[in-house]
């Protein structure tokens, strides 16, 4: 079952790539159909499953569902899956947001539409690896994997940037900086095994093995920090984050929901499943740094995306804004906080998705990007500019949407914590307004460029939207299905930190 | 002393490698007709390749004081025997189109084999220099096959003199030790100079190995590479890539690490040129790809950064992990590299004026060519080392070795991830001309039924190893493992 989950888009691309032999069309629908079957077995998997009861007994995890296979048993490498609250619910985003990047590109790809879809679906593909994978191999596997596709969904079909970079500079960065900070994990990841090694004599990848090593704070601290960054260039946090507005600036409008919506949520998965359970006591050490950049992400993600005139850099920033509350939640180590993560990562995947394929459906009626050219449009356009609202509203944290309660849920955790932190994030909320509000200002108001109208929304665009809206709304006022199938593993998190609070006074006593 | 039948069974890869040369020699005589004279070459090759199974029996055994028969040598001989069947197919297509002898071309191609396999079996230096001699030799003719090209001619010459000063300086650090020693077998020398190091014999160990790091086109001493790349004939690229350095990179290996139990490497000035040296190798290979315009070249400059990787598994990794490590790798880099110029000498032909081997060559080629442009990116991706290809397997056991073996290692480690991260500027570089959108005119083509011949099928074959060995690598992990236990008895 778990495999299929991988091999389903996988499968899926390749066969919608081979589609295309039938026309145009055939690739769309064969990768929409791979989506929804996709999302529907999550769904099953969702329902046939009691999340809240996977409760940590005896110091291992609980799964709601696993596989383990023999891979390369040379290194102790195992094909090991596993499913539970927190990964469930991530692979409901990405199978949803997949869905969606098919359908928002129906009609803004038109060359080589086959090609297309397989790089989109392999990055699907991989991501659901990511959200899956219990061998630390095999997550490094999938974890580099979903680069590749991403970067030729990038430079093949991207759009070049107002200042006339060329969209495969672009994509380079990215997979550069991925690339190279990928090696960097890797390293952490052979070192952690080897440490694990010379204490057990065993060579093996497995995730629950590897909990358990026990290794002296300098190692662990080195270790931790290798993951971390790693993590952190994907996060992105703030001075990681450079390659992250090229990449959205000239992605396609799928690549760009991609990326937002998905990609950045594996940093933060990475971050909860294996940066904090492997090395508690660094993290814990690391705890106010890394809460500190957080705060300085929401800031200055704000203030950056303030300054931006191309739209998908500003949403890109606003990115970086939201990804900031995500990782102050992370390291406040508070199971309320750590559930307004979940909350906060389906919120910003659904309205930063929602903004880009808005922003992309923009772009293909004018033809820019550029908020300078825009203005006065919604005595233009019917339709969009109502919808539009919608979304700034959303990612200003507006009550009653779902990134209000994933905001307010870290908030209110991060705060028994750090008062300092969570007080200066709490500036977020309202720079978050300023921006929203500037999209509106600048793209919606003033004086109209021209009286012709524009074409309004079609159904398509619709429905995507209005499904995007209805899940926003249902996260807004009734967030507790998704709060608990992820509690028990946030609890599990949560305890672990409070055991490690415990231990690292006797730590540093000892040295 | 007599040769017993067991000797000539363990020696059967190389007999079979030389009686395909008189074959061929005599077939040629006989007939000058092309295709006669290529399937006498590649049936002979295979037979050579198939009797490694049945000298696999007879090991390991002590032949003469100057070839030792044992797990390594047969694995790295058949690598070898691998490199030369695959350039001898992919010439096959190449040279049909050309209007001169065409047939000697394998002629040269099995004496070089076979001079490569003697270099595996070498544990002597006589052995060491004849084996070296004799690749080198029938190299220079290789390069210059295609004659009419100033560049091909340039570029032998070039090859000629440098090598020869290369075998000279070994020549000099051979006499040195021998000066020192009384003696030229390197089991004795490495007792030796175990038990009374001297400076002499530590001169002449270094010379001898600059003189094979030239041949191994190691930093500083890379400069021939690109030039000679770029001006031999493609096929020809796919061999000096592959068997040529394969053998010397075993040869340096038994003489540094196995026979000598890495006597040299204990005296600190040595130990630390060699780190030095790989090290240098992977920043200067990746540095000097990045803006290069030339696919042979930028294929040369990766083969420098990638024996910088490989050395560094050898260093860090000792006799244990770092062996294992060194002939996984370096299978993975055959196959890896015959299939990267197996694509660009599928695009070239013979008679014109020059190989396919520009970027803009390649614009397109997706468009066109779909599965050969595929290949070319999974061997792309595989010298970058990226999962799913089996260059990640190869990276990984890098890294392993690294990790494992303490502070001095992790420095290097920090140049493996710069290379890495420099090199894959390039490699996707070439990669994303492969898909931009298409020209007009082409310049180059391979021809439509490529996947039909021998050559578009060993390349075809290749990159499905790739694949194959990226995503389940066990088998060929099991394979050395076998040949390792082999060779540690």
């Amino acid at each position: 079952m778990l495999t299929w989950l991988i091999l389903i888009p996988f499968i899926g691309g390749f066969l919608s790539w081979q589609a295309e032999r039938f026309g145009p069309k055939a690739p769309r629908f064969v990768a929409v159909g791979a989506m929804f079957l996709l999302f529907v077995l999550t769904l099953k998997l969702w329902f046939a499953h009691d999340y809240s009861l996977a409760h940590l007994s005896a110091g291992q995890s609980v799964w709601a569902d696993e596989l383990r296979l023999d891979w390369i048993p040379r290194f102790g490498i195992t094909f090991h899956l596993a499913l539970d609250g927190l990964s469930l619910l991530m692979m409901l985003l990405t199978a949803f947001l997949g869905m969606l990047a098919v359908i928002c590109s129906w009609s803004e790809v038109k060359r080589k539409v086959g090609f297309f879809h397989l790089n989109l679906l392999w990055i699907i593909g991989a991501v659901v690896g990511v959200f899956l994978a219990l061998d630390m191999f095999l997550f490094f596997f999938f974890w580099e994997m979903m680069l590749v596709p991403m970067y030729f969904l990038i430079s093949l079909w991207g759009h070049k940037s107002a200042e006339g970079k060329s969209r495969v500079d672009a994509a380079t960065k990215f997979f550069i900086y991925t690339q190279a900070s990928g090696l960097l994990l890797l390293l952490a990841i052979v070192g952690l095994v080897f440490v694990h090694y010379l204490q057990t004599q065993v060579w093996t990848f497995d995730y629950e093995a590897l909990r358990n090593t026990q290794m002296s704070a300098k190692t662990e601290m080195v270790l931790m920090l290798g993951f971390f960054i790693a993590f952190a260039v994907k996060f992105p946090i703030v001075p990681f984050h450079s390659w992250l507005p090229d990449a959205h600036s000239q992605a396609p409008t799928a690549g760009s929901v991609d990326l937002a919506g998905i990609l950045l949520k594996t940093a933060a998965y990475g971050m909860l499943r294996f940066a904090i359970p492997f090395f508690p006591h660094a993290s814990q050490e690391l705890a106010p740094i890394a809460m500190w950049l957080g705060v300085f992400g929401v800031i200055y993600g704000a203030f950056a995306a303030y300054a931006q005139d191309d739209i998908k850099r500003l949403i890109a920033y606003t990115s970086i804004s939201h990804m900031g509350f995500v990782l102050i939640g992370i390291y406040s180590f508070n199971q309320i906080a750590m559930q307004g993560v979940v909350v906060q990562m389906l919120a910003h995947g659904l309205s930063a998705a929602g903004l880009f394929i808005l922003s992309g459906q923009y772009y293909e009626r004018l033809k820019t990007r550029d908020l300078n050219k825009m203005g006065g449009l919604s005595s233009r356009i019917a339709g969009l500019p109502p919808i539009t609202m919608f979304f700034a509203a959303a990612s200003l944290g507006l009550p009653g949407l779902g990134n209000f309660v994933g905001e307010f849920l870290i908030l209110i955790g991060s705060f028994k914590v750090n008062q300092v932190v969570t007080t200066c994030a709490t500036t977020g909320l309202v720079l978050g307004a300023v921006y929203s509000l500037i999209i509106i200002q600048r793209a919606l108001h003033g004086p109209a460029r021209s009286d012709e109208p524009i074409a309004g929304m079609n159904k398509r665009e619709f429905f995507m939207m209005l499904s995007l809206m209805l899940l926003l709304v249902w996260l807004g006022f009734y967030p507790q299905p998704v709060l608990d199938t992820s509690s028990a593993v946030m609890a599990n998190i949560e305890q672990l930190m409070h055991s490690a609070q415990a231990a690292t006074p006797a730590v540093s006593v000892a040295q | 002393m007599t040769l017993t039948l067991e000797n000539f069974q363990a020696l059967l890869p190389l007999l079979i490698t030389c009686a395909t040369t008189v074959f061929v020699m005599l077939a040629i005589a006989i007939r000058r007709n092309h295709w006669w004279n290529a399937t006498v070459t590649v049936v002979g090759l295979n037979l050579a390749l198939l009797s490694s199974y049945f000298a696999l029996q007879a090991i390991p055994q002590t032949i003469t004081p100057l070839f030792v028969v044992d797990g390594y040598s047969i694995f790295f001989g058949a690598l070898v025997l691998i490199s030369a069947l695959g350039t001898s197919t992919l010439t096959n297509a190449y040279i049909e189109s050309s209007k001169r002898n065409r047939e000697e071309i394998y002629l040269l191609i099995t004496i070089a084999a076979a001079g490569g396999i003697v270099l595996t079996m070498a544990h002597h230096m006589a052995s060491l220099f004849i084996g070296l001699e004799m690749m080198s030799v029938a190299l220079y003719g290789l390069v210059s096959y295609t004659y009419d090209r100033a560049r091909s001619l340039e570029a032998a010459i070039k090859y000629m003199v440098l090598s020869a000063t290369a075998s000279a300086i070994m020549l000099f650090g051979i006499a040195l030790v021998y000066a020192q020693f009384g003696t030229l077998s390197f089991a004795e020398i490495g007792s030796k100079i175990g038990q009374t190091p001297s400076t002499l014999a530590l001169v002449g160990g270094i010379l001898i190995t600059i003189g094979l790091f030239f041949k191994l086109s190691l930093a500083p001493f890379h400069l021939w590479t690109p030039d000679v790349y770029e001006g031999a004939p493609a096929p020809i690229g796919a061999f000096l890539a592959t068997a040529a350095k394969v053998s010397v990179f075993a040869v340096l290996v038994r003489f540094a690490m196995i026979e000598t139990k890495g006597a040299f490497f204990v005296s600190a000035p040595f130990a630390m040129t060699l780190f030095v040296v790989a090290c240098l190798s992977m920043l200067v290979g990746n540095l000097l790809a990045l803006k290069q315009n030339n696919i042979k070249r930028m294929l040369g400059y990766s083969s420098i950064a990638h024996f910088g990787y490989l050395f560094i598994l050898i260093l860090v990794g000792g006799g244990g992990v770092g062996l294992e490590g060194f002939a996984v790798y370096m299978a993975i880099y055959v196959v890896t590299s015959l299939a990267a110029f197996g694509v660009v000498t599928l695009m070239s032909a013979g008679n014109a004026k020059r190989d396919a081997d520009l970027l803009n060559d390649y614009r397109g080629l997706f468009w066109r060519r779909p599965f050969l442009a595929s290949i070319f990116t999974i061997s792309l991706f595989s010298l970058a080392g990226i999962p799913l290809t089996a260059g990640f397997i190869g990276k990984f056991y890098v890294i392993k070795a690294a990790v494992e073996a303490g502070p001095l290692a992790w420095i290097a480690l920090i140049f493996v991830v710069l290379g890495s991260a420099i090199g894959i500027y390039f490699y996707l570089r070439t990669i994303i001309s492969l898909y931009l959108a298409k020209k007009d005119m082409f310049r180059f083509d391979a021809q439509m039924d490529w996947g039909q011949h021998a050559g578009g099928i060993m390349v075809l074959g290749s990159a499905l190893f790739i694949l194959v060995i990226g995503i389940w690598p066990t088998p060929l992990i099991n394979l050395v493992e076998m040949a390792s236990m082999i060779w540690q008895q």
